[in-house]
Parts: C-alpha cells; structure tokens; sequence
C-alpha cells in the first residue's frame, strides 16, 4: 500500500484547519458582542447588562481556550509539515503571522485573563476597556492572517532569487494592501460575526421557549438581530469573490463555481442548478438565471468572465513560458549569479519569472521540466481546474445559507423592533435550529477559497505537491490519528460544558446594584 | 524601499540573532513558570482547593505568556526562514509531543473546575501536568542534539532532507540531560511564582521543590558544561565568512571541530557572563528560597534561565542550526536568514510593539498582583478557575 505523502500532508493540513476554525468565527464575532453588550452596561449602569456580558463571556471562554489550542498547531505546522513552502515563501509569508503576534494576539491574550480575572480589580471603564482590547486583538488577528492567506491567493509584491532560490519581498504595502487580502478580511470577520449573531439569537430563543432568563434572553436577542443582519447583509454583499478577477487562479475558481466551461457573453448567466461533470466537461441539466454571474463576479454588466476551457489554454501557455523561465534558471544557477550570463538569458528569466511555478507542475509528470512532453503538458495544464463539483456545490450552499441568516435576523430585527420577540414559537424553534448553520457556511467558505486554490499553495508560484516536508508516511498517519484523536476528544467535551453552561444559565446577580433597578422598569421591558 | 539600506545586512541578522534569544528567553521567562506550575501542579497540591489555587496563579496569564512561544514560531518564520524549515520538519515528532501536550493546557485551565467529579478533575490535573512536563523536556531534549548536530542535508534546490531515523534517538544522554537541565530549571521558576502567589502549605511545599530544582539546575549544567567541553565537538565554518551575501547556506563549508563550541568564550572572554549568570541565578533562588525573599527569588531563577539560553547561544555563535551529516548544509547567522528588507521591516514591527507589549503585560501583572484569594476561589465567585 503506498500512500502519497502530499495527498497525507493536506489531508493533515485540511483537519486541523477545519478544525480551528470551529472556534475561531465565534471567537471573533462574540468578543464583538461582548464588548457591546458591556458598552451599554457601562454607559447605562444597569447590570443586567453586566450579567449579560458575563453569561455571554462564560461561554466565549469554553470557546475560546479550544481556539487557542488549535491556533497553536497552525503556527508551526507550516514548517513541520510544509517544510519546502516555508523555505520557499517564509521571507514574505511569516512577515504576516509574526506581526500577528506582535500587533493581535499579543493584546488579545493578555487583555483576555483580565476580561474573567478583572472584575473585581478594576474599575468599570478600566474593565470595559481590556473587553475592547481582546475584541479588537482577536478581529486584528484575523486581519494579518488573511493578509498572509490573500498572499497565497494572489501573490503580489514578492520576486523569485536564483541565489537563495525562493521567492523573497520587494514591495512589502503591496502585500499589505492585497485587494484579495481585504476583500477576505472583509468578508471572513462579517461571517465570525454572523456565527456569534446566530449563535446568541438560537441560545437566547431557547430560553424565551423555556420561559427563562427573559430579561437576559430578550436583550441579547435585540443586540444579535441588529448585529446579525448588519453581518449578514455584509457578508453577502461584500463576499470574498469581489477579489475573484485579479488573478488567473481567481477566474478558474469564480469558473469553477459557476461550472462555466466556456467564456460566456458579458453579463454571464448564473446556473442555479446543474451537475457539473469534471470528465466530460461540461454541467449537466443547468438551470440559467441570466446576467446574475456576470453581476456577482464582475459587479458589472460589460466585463466577461473566462471559461475554464479558455483558462486552461492561459495556463499551457504559461506552462511553456515557465519552461523558458526554467531553462534560464538552471544557466544562471551553473554560472553561479545573474550576473555570469549572457543577456538574453537574463532577458528570457525577466520575461518569464514570474511564470516559473507554471513549469513547476510539470514535477509530477517529469523530473525535469523541460524534456516533458506536449501530452505531459496538456495534462498539467488541465491540472490547473479544481474539483469542479465540489466547488460548485459548496459555494451554492453556503451563499443559501448566507440569504437564510439575512432573512433569519430581519426576521428577529423586526419582532424585536414590535416587541414581539415571545410571540411566534416556531420562529424561535427555527432560530434554535440554526444555530449549526453558519459553521457549515464558515467551512464551506474555507472549502471553496483554499480547496479551490488547488493544485496550487501559492498561485502561480508553487504546486502544493512542491511543498511539502519529506516525511514517511508511516509518521503522518501517527500525526493524523493524535490529532483526530484529542480533537474528537476535546470536542465532545467542549460541547458538553457548553452545553451544560447553556442549560445552567446565567449566574444570579445578587449585588445591591442589581436590586437598584426599578421592578416596574424591569416588567415594562 | 531604501529605507533598509539604513541598516547593513550584517547588523540586521545579527540584530535578528540577538532577538531570536530575546524570544526565546521572553517565553522561557514567562511561559516558563507556567510550564514549571503545571509540572509541580500535582505534588505541590494535594486538595482539591490547593490545586484551585495553584492553577489560579497562573489563570488570569497563561494566555498572554503562551503568545511568546506562538510569536517565537511566527518570528523563527519571518526572520530565519531556513531555520523554521528545517527544524520543525527535523523534529517532527518531538514537535508533535510538543503540541500535542500544549493542547491539553488552555483547555485544562479552563475546563477543570467546570464539573465537580473528582475524577474529572483529576484526569485535568494530571493532563495539566503533561502539559508542563513534557514541552520542558522535549524542548530541553532538542536543544541538546542541536548542540551536537542534527542529521539533515540540503540538496542544490534547498530541499530539506532529515535523515534520522527515529524519536528515540534524540532521546541520547547528553539530549537527556539538557531536558532535565530545562525542567529542573523552569521547576526552579515556577517554584518560585508560587512562593510569590501563594501562602500556608502550597507555599512551604513549593519552596521545599524549588530548592530541590535550584540545586538540580547548578548541578545539571554543571555538568553539561564540563560535558560539552570535553566530549562534544563543535562546528565552525571554514570557508571565508561572508556576512552581508544571499540566504544560501550551501555558499560556504563548515566542519567539525574539537572544541569548537568553547571557541568563543576564549577570543571574547566576556561572553562568560551568560554562563556566570545562569549559576549565580540559579545559587541566588537558592538561597533568596531559604531567606524568604520572595521577589527577589523569582528575579533570580529568570536571571539564570536568560543566562543559560544565552549561553547556548553564545557557545554556537555564529551557527544556529548545525548539522552532523552534511556540515555545509548547517544553517548559521550569516546564511538562514530572510532578505535584507524583511528583516528590515520586522525590525520595525518589532520595535514598535514589544515595548508595548511590555507595558501592557507590565500593567496587567500589577493589576493582578499580590496572593491568591483562596476564599475568593471557595466562594464560587467570579471566574475563577
């Protein structure tokens, strides 16, 4: 039996990203709400917001330890498994994730243990602001993560050197400002803070069912409704495809979604229904809505969007220019610097540098680029075309998803506006049930932008089959089960204690300033 | 970008080389007393309400000290790239002992006292030990086979071949007593936290710990020292230095030499200070455990554990990675590190907020300070763990 070390490494990689990011949405978007609901705390004096913001904080904190946990194994898995990419990008990928440490998390985690420690130590406005410092380290956090993930996807301001052989940073705000990388900040902050909206409106509503903690559950559902459908309306009118035309890639994956084998006039239709099949290539029993893709990709209705046959053809072209590009290379490298060759070499690496990753995919077919064949070629080339059902049908479900937590929030936005929030028992059940949905949507979404990425780890540069460490596989199967182990573990237990702190409710304010507010105020709401 | 040119290349790794030991010693210092708690968690405390209070010495900054190991692997990341590379892949499975006992912490401090099952609880504390333990070893354990070179090899395209065989042989004797040397050592710290953050019978017995891992620390790198001088070979490099060229550390040869590790301390007899201070720290805990100076004890074990990183540091200087199969493919100063304008900038960065850093881990550790409320923790109030 002979298993591919690649295909174990992703394998690896694919678990415990999926896996963090369970905790991470909720992380993001509760420290959010948290923080608000002790805003008003503060500026009303009133505590049921202070018991709120505790209750909430109780279960932010189950959490976020997992969070954390996991988060640590990201750190360092790109060299224990990724050995070859942190060589290769490290001088411009690890710059994102230090300064994550540096800048985020750094204030997250310190301001956090004063968050659960500090009630009693400070004062109210000195306690309000360690929340704000843990909601804005934990969304800063998320920003220079995805400002090193937009890297991958779109891998702006970086050049290849033939002496260190890798590629290294020459324009350091080109990284920064990544229009991939903002659309994605964007995009994946508004999702964590649609997971948190839900998951306070679902808690909440089961509360109001049972007749429980109203006061607390009432309030927290005003705060979700408006704070959700803000989120969610961002989230989907703001998605992640708006960076979908910048580069090559993007345009395979925005084709890929939309099962679109061939360029279509501008605007293209959407197909909101069909069997895409990857072998025949094309996508069976489509359903067309006219001009919706062509909005949606392009947010324009005269700019076309390619088909994946057209692509494929960029893509062999850029195979045989990274073929050029190679050929260069491996002159310069025998003369030992840039320098030592002639200028038409020179020229032909300048020409063709950038194209170099392209001849790269070849690796997999022929040891040396440059004796691969046309057919070896024309393989490689359709290699550049993700699974196209996989994406297809993980972005239609999760932008169902998206439209279904606008509605839900209007919803709750609109009966909570009436004062309504106890009057329909089925919509409360529904927002119960809810409550797993917006995870689904959250790793649909890591599906279709980092499973669509594929063949590639970073697009254009370097094959994901490039990348990896030279492990046995023996030892990546012991990996694997130690990490799907404790995970499985640590998630049944998470889940008990959050459900048990669900069940248990919120701890009862016996402080004087509780007492102080008035009974009539409090029936009235 | 001129603005880099500000800084020559050669000032900037050895800038970089320099906050490489200021990242590690930070974590030592403060994620280390929360490893050397969790090790004594178990033996400090007996009942359940003593291990409350020990694991609440450490509840409220756990988090923010564990982000120094996490910045440690993102600054290892953006500034020696190489070096991340090769050593994370290198140590694969010491990696994933590593990790896989550091998960069991955040979640252990949080979930233990969450059920009132005595079994539970227990199953906790002891995870929370592991979770102590085991990182202070195996990080300890690969320090010292870095010491005496690591069996891998770069090809022509800097592909990264680790060619030893299994986990267990990092487990050698000289690997082994460096892991004790940084569990006796972090113990030594931890002890002394918990001198300052608690009272009655937790106190008295972490004392009679520290004491025990005062001694443990002198003695154990005492003997590493004598070891390293009279039964390790070195590395030196024998081409001619260039230390402003391009990131490649095939450019140059290295060899193993006899004694090469001691080099240093003969041609800059200053550098002696780093080993000086890790005994004298180490004898100051001792002795500032007996005399009941609590803050100074604490001061005292941090002084000695900035003086034994650095002395491994200064000992290999200017190699940071060796290796025993392929010397020339040894990572060092001059040839691991990122470009000239990451290094540059992350200077920047860095500049920036660990001084704020400081300031705010400074303030909340004011906040915090003083004993912990054992009858806060009885009473259920707050969120105590």
């Amino acid at each position: 039996m002979e298993l591919d070390i690649v295909d174990l490494s992703r394998l690896q990689f694919a678990i415990t990203a999926l896996y963090h990011f369970l905790f991470v949405p909720l992380t993001l978007g509760l420290s959010v709400l948290i923080a608000i609901m002790e805003t008003v705390y503060v500026m009303t004096g009133r505590a049921i917001w202070r018991q709120m913001t505790k209750f909430w904080g109780t279960l932010f904190g189950i959490n976020f330890v997992l969070g954390v946990s996991t988060g640590l194994v990201m750190e360092f898995q790109f060299g224990m498994n990724w050995s070859y990419y942190s060589h290769y990008v490290g001088d411009i990928f690890g710059a994102p994730l230090a300064i994550e440490g540096l800048m985020a998390f750094f204030l997250e985690a310190t301001f956090v243990g004063l968050f659960f420690f500090g009630w009693d130590k400070l004062s109210k406005l000195g306690h309000l602001i360690a929340t704000w410092c843990v909601a804005i380290g934990s969304n800063f956090s998320a920003l220079w993560i995805l400002i090193a993930n937009g890297w991958m996807q779109n891998p702006v301001g970086s050049a290849f050197n033939p002496e260190t052989m890798r590629m290294e940073v020459t324009d350091f705000f080109a990284v920064l400002f990544n229009p991939v990388a903002q659309a994605k900040f964007v995009h994946t902050v508004s999702a964590g803070y649609v997971t948190a909206s839900v998951f306070v409106l679902g808690v909440s509503a089961w509360y109001v069912l049972k007749g429980r903690h109203l006061e607390l559950a009432k309030r927290s559902m005003t705060v979700a409704a408006s704070f959700g459908l803000a989120a969610s309306l961002s989230v989907v009118v703001l998605g992640d495809e708006s960076g979908y035309l910048s580069t090559e890639h993007q345009k395979m994956k925005l084709a890929a979604i939309e099962g679109m084998w061939e360029t279509e006039p501008a605007p293209a239709a959407f197909t909101a229904f069909g069997f895409p099949d990857q072998e025949s290539r094309e996508t069976h029993f489509a359903v067309k809505i006219p001009w919706v893709m062509g909005l949606i990709g392009t947010r324009s209705l005269t700019t076309e969007i390619p088909g994946i046959d057209e692509l494929v053809i960029h893509a062999e072209n850029r195979i045989r220019n990274g073929i050029a590009a190679f050929n260069a290379l491996q002159d310069i490298r025998a003369a030992g610097s840039m320098a030592a060759v002639p200028q038409e070499t020179r020229d032909v690496f300048e020409l063709y540098g950038n194209d170099l990753g392209y001849a790269l995919l070849l690796k997999r077919y022929v040891d040396d680029p440059r004796q691969a064949s046309v057919e070896q070629i024309r393989q490689a080339a359709w290699d550049t075309v993700p699974h196209v059902p996989t994406l297809f049908w993980a972005f239609r479900i999760m932008v169902g998803l998206g439209f279904f937590f606008i509605a839900l929030t209007s919803v709750f936005f609109y009966l909570s506006a009436r004062r309504r929030l106890d009057h329909h028992p089925w919509l409360l059940k529904l927002a119960v049930f809810a409550i797993p949905l917006p995870w689904i949507a959250a790793e649909l979404g890591w599906i279709v932008a980092e499973f669509g990425r594929q063949p590639w780890i970073i697009e254009g540069v370097l094959p994901t089959a490039a990348a990896v460490s030279n492990l046995g596989a023996t030892t990546l199967l012991i990996t694997i089960a130690g990490f799907v182990l404790i995970y499985t573990v640590l998630f049944v237990v998470e889940m008990a204690l959050m459900l048990r702190a669900i069940r248990k409710g919120p701890e009862p304010d016996d402080t004087p300033e509780a007492a102080l507010v008035p009974k009539a105020l409090a029936a009235a709401e | 970008m001129i603005l880099h040119q500000l800084l020559d290349y050669e000032t900037l790794r050895v800038i970089w080389w320099l906050l490489l030991g200021v990242l590690l010693i930070g974590f030592a210092m403060m994620d280390g007393f929360d490893l050397g708690t969790g090790t004594l968690l178990p033996f400090v405390a007996r009942t359940d309400i003593e291990r409350r209070v020990v694991i609440n010495t450490v509840g409220p900054v756990w988090e923010g000290n564990q982000v120094w190991l996490i910045l440690g692997g993102g600054a290892i990341f953006a500034a020696w790239p190489p070096l991340y590379a090769v050593s994370f892949s290198g140590f694969y499975l010491a990696m994933f002992a590593i990790l896989f006992a550091l998960i069991l912490r955040p979640v252990g401090f949080k979930y233990r006292s969450k059920r009132d099952s005595a079994l539970w609880r227990s199953a906790w504390d002891w995870a929370l030990f592991i979770g102590g333990f085991v990182p202070a070893l195996v990080m300890g354990v690969a320090v010292g086979n870095v010491l005496q070179g690591v069996p891998f090899r770069l090809d022509s395209d800097l592909r990264i071949f680790y060619e030893g065989t299994t986990l267990f042989e990092l487990l050698n004797p000289f690997g082994l007593l460096c892991g004790l040397l940084s569990v006796s050592m972090l113990v030594m710290h931890g002890a002394n936290w918990l001198i300052l953050k608690t009272d009655g019978t937790v106190q008295a017995r972490a004392r009679r710990f520290g004491m025990i891992a005062s001694l443990l620390t002198i003695t154990l790198f005492a003997i590493g020292g004598v070891w390293l001088a009279v039964g390790i070979d070195g590395y030196a490099i024998t081409s001619a230095i260039v230390t402003d060229g391009p990131s490649n550390p095939l450019a140059k040869t290295v060899a193993r030499v006899e004694g090469a590790w001691l080099a240093n301390y003969q041609s800059h007899v200053w550098m002696l200070i780093a080993p000086v201070l890790g005994f004298l720290g180490a004898l100051g805990a001792l002795a500032f455990q007996v005399w009941r100076r609590e803050v100074a004890g604490i001061l005292c074990s941090a002084a000695s554990i900035l003086g034994i990183i650095s002395t491994v540091g200064l000992s290999m200087f200017p190699i940071i990675l060796p290796s025993n199969i392929d010397p020339k493919s040894s990572l060092t100063v001059w040839d691991a590190s990122s470009s000239h304008l990451t290094l540059f900038i992350m200077l920047v960065v860095t500049a920036i907020f660990v001084p704020l850093i400081v300031a705010y881990t400074s303030w909340v550790y004011k906040v915090l300070w003083g004993k912990v409320d054992r009858k806060a923790i009885e009473d259920g109030s707050g969120h105590a763990y």
